[in-house]
């Protein structure tokens, strides 16, 4: 252990989807600081793609959106977006964090967010955060949402860049932000505990050619149709369909893609995909009322406080045709988009020529998830999702003392679970924090709580 | 280049035409295809039941035998190279028992009497092509290019699965035939069902359901353009070709597709054939449209 003066009571989150978010804000809302870290330009993860939750149907961005402004005014929460995790050293209670914040060529203590570089640059760019589906421009924040609200110049579009010339952005800048010399920097943190929330990725789909996903553009991920729900996303909210941009009138969902298939090496089940495929085809059916929502299943599983109701409700009341099978080829014929499957309940072999395919794609680590792991010298398991101390007992504390999880980087989680493990997290850390002060601060802090509270 | 080559039965009558422009094709980009002096049927299916021994027995000799001849053909003796799809199938799934299954490999050494270890490269002609001969080569070689030719390479399933043990290509997005008719000047046609079962041997027992499969094929490449469908199996082909009679009876609206092998396609481009091509052979006649094209007179 180290020495009582070392002890940093501080902590580092490295990941701001919902469980870092919630987990910083429990964190600083009991009055210690807060490092939260995230290689996006800016915070939310995936969460900020949804269009609505399940089962509830909030508005995704409506209900995170005040955390993500929180967490931006925090005094004691300290951003560090766009930047990823170098080195760590030291041990609970005094860890020097090494971590590389990306150039993102634009000076983010001069820029004032007005959006005026996004609007006049010439260069469109498919964007990753709209699932490919939108565009962006070269210098570009995540959404207009964005927390914080400073953009990214993408290196590999910017004309600048690419050939000394445009600089429109430079040019038209109010406050002369835009930096193309700017350089990575390496700062340093020294905090005593870490939470790691790191989230999840999906599947790379090019490795199950039989889905046509890639080589068939209407034939999109669940991540993709949340944008296409979202009424910020690149159709704001219309039922359009990527190819010709008409209103499928018939669309296939497929579940477990690549979930539960031992030979992807993916034994596990992504967990969410029942849920959120019921979401889906219930949102498809209130955008189109006319349309036939069709879901190729293996089990429903919908445990979980009003799950099951949810997923009847799309049964019963969105006439949504549930289709236990998987599914063996999907391919483009003509303006269709062909499905070929198994209906086990009637022992046929179903062929549907849909307008549209949605894929619940297995849910995987984030990318870099093995490097942060061996970086933080804690453990992965075989399918690569961080290793709890133990399943049963300790489910937020790593094999390390100090270092913690939260969120689907242990395994497939939904967001009430994600916040729940997330607020488990902050709360041992807090316990950590007050295992290290002397009695008499401890008593002070106490006071000075309770009489806050009143 | 020498390489032993196993031409299988049906590449000797039904399928001349596919051995005749096999040899011709590949002697034009150097590589001789040497016969086996000893060979028999390949055994023409893997088994499916995984105790039964004794129909791999027939395979397990053609592999000792080009074991034993192949270094006195070729310096490239290690390897067999095979020209039909299915005999490539069952040859190269038999090996891979031979290889893997030491107490399999010793009961059919001991009843074949030969001591065959399972060192073979069981490689399929458009193995050779691609990692041995290289598109560069070949694209080369051409001397009437396919110019216009709307070609549609169908896989089936022999040439790709299972995967794991086949291994030639991608088994759901191969590309190795579109590759080859590309490079060979034509317009190569990508259709959804190229990897679909023709039919296969249920054309003896029950010819309406292999009639129906074959439709599917045939009806899918038509509509992605196709003019001429190009195989690497016999039985695909005589599937693909033989029915396409009845099925314009049975089916309305049904526009007949020739279906040819794919060496005499390239034989025609590297300017040889058509004679021993036995185009005239194939029940949907290639000829008009291969004359249209001005590939034959």
């Amino acid at each position: 252990m180290t020495s009582e003066e070392r002890l940093t009571r501080r902590a580092l989150i490295i990941g701001a989807g919902i469980a870092g978010i919630q987990a910083a804000l429990d964190i600083a809302n009991s009055g210690y600081e807060v490092v939260l870290l995230d290689r996006q330009p800016s915070i939310g993860g995936h969460m900020a793609q949804l269009s609505e939750t399940f089962p509830t149907l909030d508005c995704s961005q409506c209900i995170l959106t005040p955390r993500t402004v929180e967490v931006g005014h925090h005094d004691l929460i300290k951003l560090l977006t766009y930047s990823e995790v170098e080195s760590v050293s030291g041990e609970s209670g005094d860890f020097t964090v090494r971590m590389r914040r990306k150039a993102a060529y634009v000076d983010w203590t001069r820029c004032t967010g007005c959006g005026l570089c996004q609007e006049k640059c010439p260069k469109k760019v498919d964007a990753e955060f709209e699932g490919y589906l939108g565009k962006r421009k070269a210098i570009y924040t995540l959404s207009p949402q964005a927390v914080p609200n400073k953009p990214v110049i993408d290196r590999e579009n910017c004309i600048w860049f690419e050939r000394q010339k445009c600089a429109a952005c430079q040019k038209l800048c109010p406050v002369g932000a835009i930096d193309f010399e700017q350089q990575d920097r390496i700062v340093e943190e020294r905090v005593g505990a870490i939470i790691v929330a790191t989230g999840y990725d999906l599947y790379p789909l090019a490795q199950l050619g039989e889905y046509g996903y890639g080589a068939v553009p209407d034939v999109i991920t669940g991540l993709q149709f949340e944008r296409l729900l979202s009424a910020s996303g690149p159709t704001a909210g219309q039922m359009r369909r990527p190819s010709d941009g008409k209103e499928p009138k018939e669309v296939v969902f497929v579940q477990c893609v690549g979930s539960r298939d031992p030979e992807l090496g993916m034994p596990y089940c992504s967990k969410i995909c029942c849920m959120y495929t019921a979401k889906h085809a219930m949102l498809y059916r209130h955008k189109v009322p006319d349309g036939q929502a069709y879901v190729f299943y293996i089990d429903i599983r919908s445990a979980g406080k009003g799950y099951e109701e949810f997923v009847q409700r799309a049964v019963e009341e969105e006439r949504v045709l549930y289709l236990r099978g998987k599914v063996s080829k999907i391919f483009r014929d003509g303006d269709k988009v062909v499905v070929w499957g198994a209906d086990t309940l009637s022992e046929k072999q179903v062929e549907i020529a849909a307008d549209m395919v949605v894929l619940a794609t297995a849910m995987v680590p984030a990318a870099g998830t093995l490097e942060l792991a061996r970086i933080l010298d804690i453990a992965v398991d075989g399918c690569g999702f961080f290793v709890e101390a133990n399943a049963n007992l300790c489910p937020m504390e790593t094999s390390r003392e100090g270092i913690y999880l939260a969120g689907a980087a242990v395994a497939p989680k939904d967001i009430p679970e994600a916040v729940a493990q997330a607020g488990g997290a902050a709360a041992k850390v807090l316990a950590l924090f007050a295992q290290w002060m002397p009695g008499e601060e401890a008593e002070m802090q106490a006071a000075a709580l309770m009489q806050g509270a009143r | 280049m020498k390489l032993p080559y196993f031409p299988g039965c049906t590449l000797r009558n039904k399928a001349r035409g596919f051995d005749a422009s096999a040899r011709e094709a590949m002697a034009i980009l150097g590589v001789e295809l040497v016969e086996l002096m000893h060979w028999n049927c390949c055994g023409a299916t893997f088994p499916l039941v995984v105790d039964n021994l004794l129909d791999l027995t027939a395979t397990a000799r053609v592999l000792a035998e080009a074991r034993a001849e192949g270094p006195a053909l070729s310096s490239e003796g290690v390897q067999l190279a095979v020209a039909c799809a299915t005999c490539y199938n069952v040859l190269k799934r038999t090996n891979l028992v031979m290889r893997d299954n030491q107490e399999k490999r010793e009961k059919i050494n001991f009843f074949i009497e030969k001591d065959y270890a399972g060192d073979l490269q069981i490689r399929h002609l458009l193995e050779v092509l691609r990692d041995q001969v290289g598109f560069e080569a070949i694209g080369q070689a051409v001397k009437k290019p396919l110019k216009g030719l709307k070609v549609a390479s169908y896989y089936g399933c022999m040439l790709l699965r299972p995967s794991d043990e086949i291994q030639l290509d991608d088994v759901e997005n191969p590309r190795v035939m579109e590759d080859l008719f590309r490079t060979l000047g034509a317009e190569a046609i990508v259709f959804p069902h190229r990897g679909e079962c023709c039919g296969s041997y249920l054309a003896v027992k029950s010819a309406d359901v292999a009639m129906e499969f074959s439709y599917r094929v045939l009806s899918s490449a038509s509509r992605a353009g196709t003019e001429v469908l190009v195989s690497s199996c016999p039985l695909c082909q005589f599937n693909l070709d033989r029915r396409q009679g009845q099925m314009a009876q049975v089916y309305g609206g049904f526009r007949p597709l020739p279906v040819l092998y794919f060496t005499q396609l390239m034989g025609l481009a590297f300017g040889m054939g058509p004679d021993g091509y036995e185009l005239d052979k194939h029940y949907v006649d290639p000829r008009p449209l291969l004359r249209d094209k001005g590939l034959i007179r």
